[in-house]
């Protein structure tokens, strides 16, 4: 007789078993809140920050212009957190990704502008290359067991030092419109001519019924198999407030120019790797790796093939984000991508991640990129020296990652 | 004996409570000058978070109740406050520094310092008189790294002495140790007594209890259920052990009628090097065979090679230079990594929950589903669904006390953590199991529970490969028994002819006899 078998047959669970008697609302939302306070908090830190630039900048931080701005400034780092979070999940740090994105971004200039390869090849090549070098650092830290500080921090400097010899010292430009439109195109028009964009609002939609859907089929599920849930009224406000949140940022692009391409770039990633680490095989892989990796090995997961894939990943998306920073810049330069890991690296504590590993969401290092870029857009519109935002982000940094701590020891036994 | 009338330490009303948990309620408990006071419990049953308390981890203010030493009430704010007063805690892990030397370690956060620099004559020489009371004949410049479990545990006594100890708590003391480690630290505790030293022991091994204690407190979900006299006699372990849960246990092991097939398993010629010192052979050609529904034990003692065996077995995961043959149903396997182990049917559970078990942090259903993934996936999409269900019938028919599976597995009981263990490597299906102390630091409850887990799998037609360190255990629970020593196999009995005292003979016998 098959022990599995037994198991299943007995378990199909009634819904309101023992496991979700006897718990009052009160502390299913204790419970809730507990459970995700850093994600929580993120957000609400997030929300907060905005209104006192919306405030103290007179305005100007939530103009549509502003906007539009922010998610493009900030789009590069955003695509650096999401493949820095997954490399801190599995417990390693990378510290040489600006500089590949350097050396990717000149790499990309040379071959459009110096050899007149068509902007697409070039696109495609570049990533290949972020793959292999991502490959190269993976095997050394995955299969040879060098530490991944060590690793990158001399990837770090070989690849700023490749860029350097690339460009032999200058900047090359400019790109073709083409290539330039990944970072600063917007897409195009249909429909009627109203006031906003049209197919914005028409994306806005889909992804307010999108978020909404997954919620409700979250929530049925979690009713089905007898766990703790929302009740109605605050599960309604949950979703109530994910609508006016998704609203408010569409109808801002949309009185501008319309939907930044590389905010789809950004919001395919953010939608792929969330599923990724959270339903797939692989991303599973990753978190147990990162939560203790003697017992994933002794489990049968493939660790060391686990780590290699996600420094290949981590260089793909550097090249990623060295191609929307050059394309930004309309240039490839030997200084592209100073302190970008750093920013990336910030980004992922910020949103959660733990630094001992197996803990973090793509997510949360979105809102930790998004509470940064939010930082440095309004200090410098309210014309706070670069000397002191840096001052503000390292302290944000610390109260975040102290939070953290303080929260954990609080709730921990 | 004039003095032990005054009760040295006094707890009154203790209420302790985690988010969620009420750990302790009103527990109450008096240890008199210079006895020596166990503690048992189920796993679970507050008794190391009572300790806690004791020692000032839990500080004043985070539990209700009064702790009063030597009469006077105590408002610990940290554990160097109780340690002002001589109480001081040995936990279960030790907290030594590996690589630091014995003296080291003694005086660590307490050096023998003018200005901040250390004395090392000073040092020294106080340390060869704590060595010297512990009965530990070793130099006190060795690396603790370079010394066995039992001979770490007395320098943690010897730390304790030499912060002036009025009170000794120990927390399951003697479970890393073999039995002759075992003997000579509750002689120890014994001797420390007669110099005028309480101490309060938790542990599980009611032998032992019943050997040293002067009382014993039982503790059972969080409440003091009694105090018991020893000095009658009449305390035996089955009254104990009806204390702790609460019913007679008139089988300690389940009743099992062995249905034993063709042989699964087999290990032949199997030899294992250290992984540092790599002239010393760890496992010395060990052959071995386990049949379909049988239940195989592996005796040893510490250092005798057991889990190297199994760990090296389990995809090389353990020592260099490995040798020899595995065969699966007759047919010569390879089992050089963990996957491929896995993919032919072997399963490990291993010694370490905490380190090489479970993803602490992780809740239960992902614990449970890590070793086969697949079985709760498609085509690399894990169905969320599938493996709640798979974790809430594994939570059930185990009897996983956690509210929901989706509780992280750090925060539950030893016992309960080893039933994920278990139900990880069970979800996987596999055909040879090889248990590597699956009830250690368990209560007797619970291990009961995973005795009539390993009987279901015999009976399902697995073979089970049981390492113990608990000879009732094994003669209680298996159909044939190895005996190994210094890494060689020197003795296989069948269930009949089994006792303790043969056993026991096999396990000391010399490699070179």
């Amino acid at each position: 007789m098959d022990m599995v078998k037994t198991g299943a047959a007995e378990s199909r669970p009634d819904p309101g078993g023992p496991a979700s008697r006897g718990r009052g609302t009160g502390e299913i939302l204790r419970q809730a809140v507990r459970s995700n306070v850093r994600q929580y908090g993120m957000l609400v830190a997030l929300a907060l920050i905005v209104v006192l630039f919306q405030i103290w900048t007179g305005g100007i931080l939530l103009k549509p212009l502003n906007v539009t701005n922010l998610v493009q400034q900030n789009s590069y780092i955003l695509i650096l957190a999401i493949g820095m979070v997954i490399v801190i999940i599995t417990g390693h740090i990378d510290l040489s990704v600006g500089s590949l994105a350097a050396l990717v971004g000149a790499a990309a200039a040379v071959m459009t502008v110096k050899h007149s390869v068509p902007w697409p090849v070039a696109l495609v090549v570049s990533l290949l290359v972020g793959a292999a070098i991502g490959a190269w650092q993976g095997f050394w830290i995955a299969y040879v067991g060098i530490p991944s500080f060590i690793v990158t921090l001399a990837g770090m400097l070989l690849f700023r030092g490749g860029t350097q010899i690339l460009l032999q010292g200058q900047s090359i430009a400019p790109f073709p419109k083409g290539f330039q439109q990944i970072s600063t195109g917007f897409l195009p028009e249909v429909g009627p001519n109203t006031d906003y964009h049209n197919l914005t609002l028409l994306i806005g939609l889909a992804v307010a019924a999108l978020a909404v859907w997954q919620e409700v089929r979250d929530r049925r599920l979690a009713v089905r198999y007898g766990f703790d849930s929302l009740p109605t009224g605050w599960f309604l406000a949950k979703c109530a407030a994910i609508t006016a949140g998704i609203a408010v940022f569409t109808l801002l692009l949309a009185s501008y120019h319309g939907f930044p391409v590389v905010l789809l770039v950004l919001g395919a990633l953010l939608i792929a790797y969330g599923y990724v680490m959270r339903t797939t095989v692989v991303g599973r892989h990753a978190y147990a790796v990162g939560g203790n990796q003697a017992a994933a090995r002794l489990s049968g997961v493939k660790s060391r093939r686990v780590v290699f894939l996600v420094f290949v990943n981590m260089g793909v998306l550097a090249a990623l984000g060295g191609l929307v920073y050059a394309a930004r810049l309309n240039a490839g330069t030997p200084n592209a991508g100073i302190n970008f890991e750093l920013e990336a690296i910030a980004a992922a504590f910020i949103g959660g991640a733990s630094a001992s590993g197996g803990v973090g969401t793509v997510l949360g290092a979105l809102i930790g990129g998004l509470v940064l870029g939010v930082l440095n857009n309004g200090m410098s519109l309210v014309g706070i020296g670069t000397d002191y935002q840096q001052v503000i982000k390292g302290l944000v940094l610390l109260a975040a990652v102290g939070f953290d701590v303080w929260n954990k020891r609080r709730v921990g036994s | 004996m004039a003095e032990t009338g005054r009760p040295l330490l006094e707890l009154r009303s203790i209420s302790k409570s985690f988010p969620g948990v009420r750990a302790l309620s009103e527990v109450s408990l008096s240890v008199r000058e210079g006895e020596i006071h166990a503690v048992c419990g189920e796993n679970g049953a507050g008794k190391s978070t009572l300790m806690k308390v004791v020692s000032g981890v839990h500080p004043h203010g985070s539990y209700q109740g009064e702790i009063r030493f030597q009469g006077s009430p105590c408002t610990f704010r940290d554990i160097r406050a109780s340690e002002d007063l001589g109480i001081v805690i040995i936990h279960q892990e030790l907290a030594l520094i590996p690589y630091l030397s014995i003296a080291e370690n003694i005086f660590l956060g307490n050096e023998h310092a003018r200005g901040g620099i250390i004395s090392w004559n000073e040092t020294i020489a106080h340390a060869r008189r704590l060595l010297d009371r512990v009965g530990l004949t070793e130099n006190p410049h060795t690396r603790v790294a370079d010394i066995g479990v039992g001979k770490q545990q007395l320098v943690e006594i010897a730390k304790a002495l030499s912060k002036k100890v009025r009170l000794l708590i120990l927390d399951e003391p003697t479970a890393a140790l073999n039995d002759e480690d075992s003997r000579k630290l509750l002689d120890l505790i014994l001797e420390l007594k007669a110099q005028g030293i309480a101490s309060i022991i938790i542990s599980h091994k009611l032998g032992e209890i019943s050997r040293v204690a002067d009382s014993i407190t039982i503790l059972r979900d969080g409440r003091t259920i009694e105090t018991l006299a020893m000095d009658g006699g009449e305390v035996t372990e089955e009254r104990i052990i009806r204390g702790m849960v609460g019913r007679d246990l008139d089988h300690r092991f389940p009743e099992r009628t062995p249905d034993i097939g063709e042989t699964v398993f087999e290990v032949r010629d199997w030899t294992v090097h250290h992984p540092i010192d790599q002239e010393r052979k760890v496992v010395d050609r060990v052959s071995l065979k386990v049949r379909r529904g049988e239940i195989v034990g592996i005796a040893g003692l510490m250092g005798a090679g057991r889990t190297e065996l199994a760990m090296s077995v389990f995809g090389r995961s353990y020592g260099r230079g490995v040798s020899g043959q595995v065969f699966k149903d007759g047919r010569e396997i390879r089992t050089r990594t963990v996957p491929e182990a896995v993919g032919h049917g072997i399963a490990y559970v291993t010694e370490d929950r905490k380190q090489y078990g479970l993803n602490l942090i992780d809740d239960i259903s992902r614990n449970i589903s890590l070793a086969a993934l697949g079985k709760v996936s498609r085509r690399g999409r894990v169905d969320a669904r599938e493996e709640a269900l798979v974790a809430e019938g594994f939570r059930r028919s185990m009897n996983i006390k956690a509210p929901s599976v989706l509780e992280t597995v750090g925060r539950l009981s030893g016992g309960n953590q080893q039933k994920v263990v278990l139900s990880k490597w069970i979800h996987a299906d596999p055909d040879v199991l090889i248990l590597d102390e699956p009830t250690r630091g368990i209560d007797v409850g619970a291990k009961y529970e995973i005795y009539t887990v390993i009987n279901s799998l015999a009976d399902a037609g697995k073979a089970v490969l049981l390492i113990s360190s608990e000879l009732p255990e094994l003669l209680g629970m298996c159909d044939r028994i190895y005996t190994m020593s210094q890494g060689r196999l020197t003795g296989e009995v069948g269930r009949a002819e089994a006792t303790q005292e043969l056993l026991m003979r096999h396990m000391t016998m010399d490699r070179n006899e």
